[in-house]
């Protein structure tokens, strides 16, 4: 299990196409990965889950991820969400 | 049995096929329970899995048919039905012994109600997607019928209550010969999209629907508004020569494409063509337009989920400016508020955004945005004849705010050693009556006015044209209309300045002579309206005109004057 405490780069946050990417990106893992905003925790293969969050630029985000590529999974989702 | 129903003629031309009606089916879902939860599980699974191959099929046939931009919805869809938390919803329901049906729609209302209540326009958007996602799987579940318009692959005419913007993203042309809808009006979108598509299209006949089966044949009579359900051999064949009419009409209007549209006592006037996207300039070369009276930018920005860069935008204004090859290119600028919104903005929702926080207010306010656009169109100027034009402009600080930002722009980009054109000229949008009753004041700033008829109509009449029940005092020919066009006129040729008109009316038959009459310079309307326009200008001379326009200054309504031009025989083309 590892957790990380991210703030979202991306200019329109987790909204619109950046979260169906996003979505995709997990997608690609077999861990379970979760998602927690304002103590609210959503399924990040899920794309209505991410998108019921409504994650905007510059918010927090904790990624929490359990599973045998997590460390892949946690690198690669982290560098997604700080892409400008 | 034949039958006959009238609507508004939104696109000329006539179609004549097998109708095909969209419509929301009728779904009656009934919780049930259901002892063999197994099988209602495998029910389900082979539910989503038939939907996700046909949403496959879907998506690659409008890639390879209409492009990523179009098919991006699709991609969209696809997720939403992968989706595991849903999927694990429908199934927790099912184990508990309800039927899939009720399982699947009481997860996907859940879904789609939480989305609509949220304050942001994209997220609602997205309660569409879901409904129809799960439309799509219930219907599979119900054993129903689920065509979608991209499969059409026969000659068809569509019926619908309204066609949305992605009905017609997924209409082939080889096969739709033309629409009808049960509402919407003149610049309804279906009606705009019609006109662009070159398809027969009437809108608004209230009951289309309900009056026409699917494999019904239909005549789509674009020309006069009508629509015939199941005609006697007599009428097809009297339609078939009208078709045939409408094809050689088109044809005499095809050899104007070279020509100048003067009068017959000499006076030219400029046809020009009003365009969303580099892709109209073929229908506007085709049309024989003597520039772009309206360029409207607003569709760079729309569909996407962040601003376009300034590289997108110039080469977009770039490419229409070499195609027209120095004849005058008005760009407006963004354009965005009111019944058109970019999501990613995030602006505040306001109770009449009509009169709201739009157009250049919003660009004067966020002028990070604004530059960008400035600097796109100074850097394309250097490639054609280039006009900027400002929308919605309602005050004189107006004009020299954007004109300053213009001038600030202007000099970054040449003191960089950019190439910008010393001839661009700078007008205004006239649709405010503030603007239209003191036209003086601007005319002593701007080069140029395009009035701006759709939103100067309905602000001076204060009546929303989509709204049904004022939709009558949605008025044209209002002496009061008149009166602010020929104030606009007179203002700016007071001060040597031209003035032209964009809006739906400029390529209206009976307007055409009472504009000419006005001394309106230049047209600008849909590129196929552009011929029609010339071979009715070529007919009417300037003097007989102003004779009619005295006249219609003394008529107290807008039906008397309409009425006035249709009696003194100025509206050549039946057509």
């Amino acid at each position: 299990m590892v957790e990380e405490n991210v703030e979202v780069q991306l200019k329109t946050g987790l909204q619109a196409r950046p979260a169906a990417l996003f979505v995709q990106e997990a997608n690609r893992f077999h861990s379970d990965i979760s998602i927690e905003k304002d103590g609210k925790v959503v399924n990040a293969k899920s794309i209505m889950g991410i998108m019921s969050l409504a994650v905007r630029n510059g918010a927090s985000i904790k990624i929490m991820i359990n599973g045998n590529d997590e460390a892949d999974a946690m690198k690669a989702l982290v560098d997604y969400v700080k892409k400008e | 049995m034949s039958q006959s129903l009238t609507g508004i003629a939104a696109s000329k031309g006539i179609a004549m096929a097998p109708a095909f009606i969209l419509e929301q089916p009728d779904m009656d879902i009934q919780k049930k329970s259901v002892s063999d939860v197994e099988q209602e599980a495998a029910r389900y699974k082979k539910a989503v899995a038939t939907a996700k191959e046909e949403l496959t099929l879907i998506k690659d046939k409008t890639l390879k048919e209409m492009g990523e931009d179009k098919a991006e919805i699709f991609s969209a869809h696809l997720l939403v039905l992968e989706d595991p938390e849903l999927i694990d919803a429908v199934e927790a329901k099912i184990k508990e012994g309800v039927n899939a049906e009720f399982a699947m729609k009481e997860v996907s209302d859940m879904y789609v109600s939480m989305f609509e209540s949220m304050d942001n326009e994209y997220m609602k958007e997205r309660a569409a997607d879901i409904k129809d996602v799960s439309k799509r799987v219930l219907l599979h579940l119900l054993g129903m019928e689920n065509t979608s318009l991209a499969e059409i692959d026969k000659e068809t005419v569509i019926i619908a209550e309204d066609l949305t913007p992605s009905d017609t993203a997924q209409l082939n042309l080889a096969y739709i010969k033309g629409f009808a809808t049960d509402i919407g009006g003149r610049t309804s979108h279906s009606a705009i999209m019609a006109r662009s598509m070159e398809v027969a299209a009437v809108v608004g006949t209230k009951e289309a629907t309900s009056s026409v089966q699917t494999g019904d044949f239909v005549i789509i009579d674009g020309l006069e508004g009508t629509v015939l359900v199941n005609p006697d051999e007599k009428t097809i064949s009297e339609y078939k020569e009208k078709k045939e009419a409408f094809a050689r009409q088109k044809e005499e209007w095809a050899k104007l494409i070279n020509e100048t549209s003067v009068t017959k006592d000499d006076h030219h006037v400029e046809l020009a063509a009003n365009i969303g996207t580099p892709q109209d300039m073929e229908g506007v070369l085709a049309n024989g337009a003597e520039g772009i009276g309206l360029y409207r930018t607003e569709f760079l920005y729309m569909g996407r989920d962040e601003l376009p860069t300034e590289e997108e935008q110039f080469e977009a204004y770039k490419s229409v400016l070499e195609k027209m090859d120095n004849k005058r290119v008005v760009i407006r600028t963004l354009d965005i508020g009111g019944d058109k919104e970019l999501p990613y903005l995030d602006l505040p929702k306001e109770m009449n955004p009509f009169l709201g926080f739009r157009a250049i207010r919003l660009c004067l306010e966020k002028t990070d945005m604004f530059k960008t656009q400035l600097r796109a169109l100074l850097r394309a100027s250097a490639y054609g004849k280039l006009s900027i034009m400002f929308p919605m402009v309602a005050a004189i600080e107006e004009v020299r705010q954007a004109k300053a930002i213009l001038q600030e722009v202007k000099e970054e980009l040449t003191a960089g050693g950019t190439e910008v054109s010393d001839a661009i000229e700078i007008g205004i949008m006239v649709e405010i009556p503030s603007t239209a009753a003191a036209a003086e004041i601007f005319a002593k700033e701007v080069d140029f006015f395009s009035i701006g008829t759709n939103d100067l109509i309905q602000y001076t009449m204060a009546a929303d044209r989509m709204s049904e029940k004022v939709a009558h005092l949605y008025q044209p020919y209002h002496p009061a209309i008149l009166r602010l066009v020929k104030n606009v006129i007179d203002a700016a040729h007071k001060e040597g300045k031209w003035a032209g008109m964009c809006g739906e009316m400029a390529g209206e038959p009976t307007a055409v002579p009472l504009l000419l009459g006005l001394g309106l310079d230049e047209f600008s309307m849909s590129a196929t309206s552009v011929l029609p326009a010339r071979s009715q200008i070529r007919q009417l001379s300037k003097k007989e005109a102003e004779s009619l326009v005295e006249e219609a200054m003394t008529l107290s309504t807008s039906a008397e004057i309409a009425e006035l031009v249709q009696k003194r025989g100025f509206i050549t083309e039946e057509m």
